[in-house]
């Protein structure tokens, strides 16, 4: 089996003088799960549309398995799952018969057909919903349905704009565990998405654009260590409030800065690695102030990501 | 390569059970069965002696005449919104996601469009022939029937692919259905009557000019081309030469065919550009 590949190759999509997408390139490779990060209006949907042949470059082009979307969209999109912009189903069919439709336009053989669907259906936990009409359907099961329609013929590229849309919580854990199902079997996966932590918790890679530009495209272990700086925050809570507190955690070695976030929280700001980390905690249980908690704060991607965008506007 | 065409026939068939399962397919079903029983009934109740007395009035009169209507408003019901609809309802998206190009999208809608408006004026004919055999019994059936049965069928074609055209012109279902029903119900007539009334030429480039040999044929012998009628105006007095113009059964088709062709190709081109933006 060759490895699943996205190529996007100098695309470039205007508006008139407008530019929502800006001479950008990518090439995803392999098994394995891309997050694709930016703002409102960065140009997410725009790309992601583009390759797969829903709208069409202005400039460059964009190969899934090395086959020219605009080119053949029939044998490009064939190895492919798409879901973009939460689609309607015809709404007089049901759940099994949508996807019996996608199934067989997919060429899934007859006979494997009924137990894919079945999967599918069971993976995005809407069994119980596979021959009601889904004309009636919520935002949400509508949603579980088109991703279901996304996988089954089991493709080997998924492209996927923000999933998550219009998911309860234990849907959108749903999907993380669907995605991780998927990179274990080799698939290639390129989704948009604005929750980071869904983010940090399935994506090997993440690429940021912003006005049409990409930021940065690395490994999510390397956007982390590259951009932090060396720079990492704690949240320490304690079980009494520490006003007088303060002063002497601030005094502690490798402390740069201390923050208070009310009367029994701080947020600790260091420099230095895990180590550093790992002294503080130690000082700060020997002061004695009822330390109850201390974790790292945010999310290093969320603080990397409103970085890198502030800076460009 | 046999593929793509499997595909499209795939889509076709997942659309006509679409247009099954639809509301609009049986309101048009229906209408078309309300209007057969009424005819049914009108038929049994006064026994008008000129339709029922000659097995070519009655189907001439059922058949040729009413045909152009329904085939018209299958077109507006099926085929005005076929495509427009699919980027104002989003289920395009959910098409788009699948490996088919654009034109296989095109012909699969068209193709069950075709049959759903197949299926209903089937429908009106299946109550006709009972209504005919009631009358004149089993092996009354004037090849008229047949020829003008065929003629429908190129007939629709035309009409749907001209539906199909301007489907693909806009976004929005309920322009494509105001534009396509004007056009047809209102646009064509009287363009038709300001062609030869005014202009005083063969309005050969109109559809609905064509659509006369539905109803044509049933005439022994077939209309001439051309007619002169003078008329004496009653108010002016004045004296008018009037033209008349029948199309001859090959005009008839080549002008549907015309229309087929230019405006398939017209819409496929257009459908082929348009983003789902
Ligand atoms: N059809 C269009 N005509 C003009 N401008 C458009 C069109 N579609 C998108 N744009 C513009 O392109 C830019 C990128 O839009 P896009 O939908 O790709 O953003 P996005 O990154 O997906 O944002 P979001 O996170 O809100 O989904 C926006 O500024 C948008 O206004
Ligand atoms: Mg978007």
């Amino acid at each position: 089996m060759t490895r699943p590949s996205i190529v996007v190759d100098d695309l470039t999509k205007a508006y008139g003088k407008f530019r929502a997408l800006d001479h950008l390139n990518l090439k995803l490779e392999g098994a394995k799960c891309v997050g694709f990060l930016g703002p409102n209006g960065a140009g997410k949907t725009t790309t992601l549309k583009m390759a797969t042949d829903m709208i069409f470059p202005t400039e460059g082009r964009v190969l899934l398995n090395g086959e020219s979307v605009r080119g053949n969209r029939e044998r490009a999109l064939s190895c492919c799952g798409v879901l973009i912009e939460s689609p309607e189903i015809y709404p007089s069919l049901s759940p099994k018969e949508a996807l019996d439709m996608a199934a067989d336009i997919r060429n899934v053989p007859a006979a494997e057909r009924k137990r894919r669907i079945d999967d599918v259906l069971a993976e995005v936990k809407m069994s119980d919903w596979a021959d009601k009409k889904v004309g009636k359907f919520s935002k949400g099961m509508k949603q579980r349905i088109n991703l279901a329609a996304a996988l089954v013929h089991d493709p080997e590229i998924l492209i996927l704009d923000e999933p998550a849309t219009g998911l309860d919580p234990r849907g959108m854990a749903e999907v993380r565990d669907i995605i991780r199902g998927l990179k274990k079997r080799n698939r290639l996966i390129f989704m948009s998405s604005h929750i980071l932590q869904e983010v940090t918790d399935v994506c090997d890679e993440v690429a940021l654009i912003n006005h049409g530009k990409l930021l940065f495209y690395d490994t999510l272990a390397n956007v982390t260590s590259r951009f932090s700086g060396g720079q990492s925050a704690v949240d320490a809570s304690f079980a009494t409030p520490i006003e007088v507190g303060i002063s002497r955690v601030g005094a502690l070695q490798g402390v740069e800065r201390v923050e208070a976030l009310d009367s029994t929280r701080l947020r600790i700001h260091f420099s230095g690695g895990p180590g550093v980390q790992k002294r503080i905690l130690k000082d700060l249980v020997a002061l004695d102030l009822d330390l109850v908690s201390f974790r790292e704060s945010g999310n290093p991607l969320e603080e990397i990501y409103l970085e890198q965008v502030t800076k460009g506007d | 390569m046999g593929r793509p065409l499997g595909r499209v026939l795939k889509l076709a068939r997942s659309q006509f059970k679409e247009y099954l399962r639809s509301r609009r397919f049986a309101l048009t079903i229906g209408t078309v069965a309300v209007i057969g029983l009424i005819e049914t009934a009108v038929l049994a109740y006064y026994r008008p002696t000129s339709i029922i007395s000659n097995p070519v009035t009655f189907y001439s009169g059922g058949w040729g005449g009413p045909i152009d209507y329904l085939i018209l408003f299958a077109a507006v019901i099926f085929g005005a919104d076929a495509i427009a609809g699919e980027f104002q309802n989003k289920t395009g998206y959910f098409l788009m996601s699948l490996p088919l190009r654009r034109s296989a999208i095109y012909a699969g809608k068209y193709l069950a469009a075709m049959t759903a408006s197949i299926t209903m004026i089937a429908l009106y004919l299946v109550f006709l022939v009972l209504n005919g055999v009631y009358y004149f019994g089993t092996s009354a059936f004037p090849w008229q029937l047949g020829a003008s049965f065929a003629l429908s069928l190129v007939y629709l074609l035309a009409v749907l692919g001209s539906a199909f055209l301007f489907s693909s012109l806009f976004k929005t279902s309920t322009y494509a259905v105001l534009v396509v029903a004007v056009l047809f119900l209102i646009g064509f007539s009287i363009l038709q009557a300001w062609v030869t009334d005014l202009v005083r030429i063969e309005p050969w480039f109109l559809i609905s000019y064509a659509s006369g040999v539905l109803a044509d044929i049933f005439q022994t012998p077939y209309p001439p081309h051309t007619q002169t009628v003078v008329v004496h105006g009653s108010i002016t007095s004045v004296t008018l030469t009037v033209t008349a113009y029948t199309p001859t059964v090959i005009e008839g088709l080549a002008i549907m065919a015309g229309y087929f062709l230019v405006t398939t190709a017209l819409g496929l081109l257009l459908f082929e550009r348009e983003e789902f933006a």
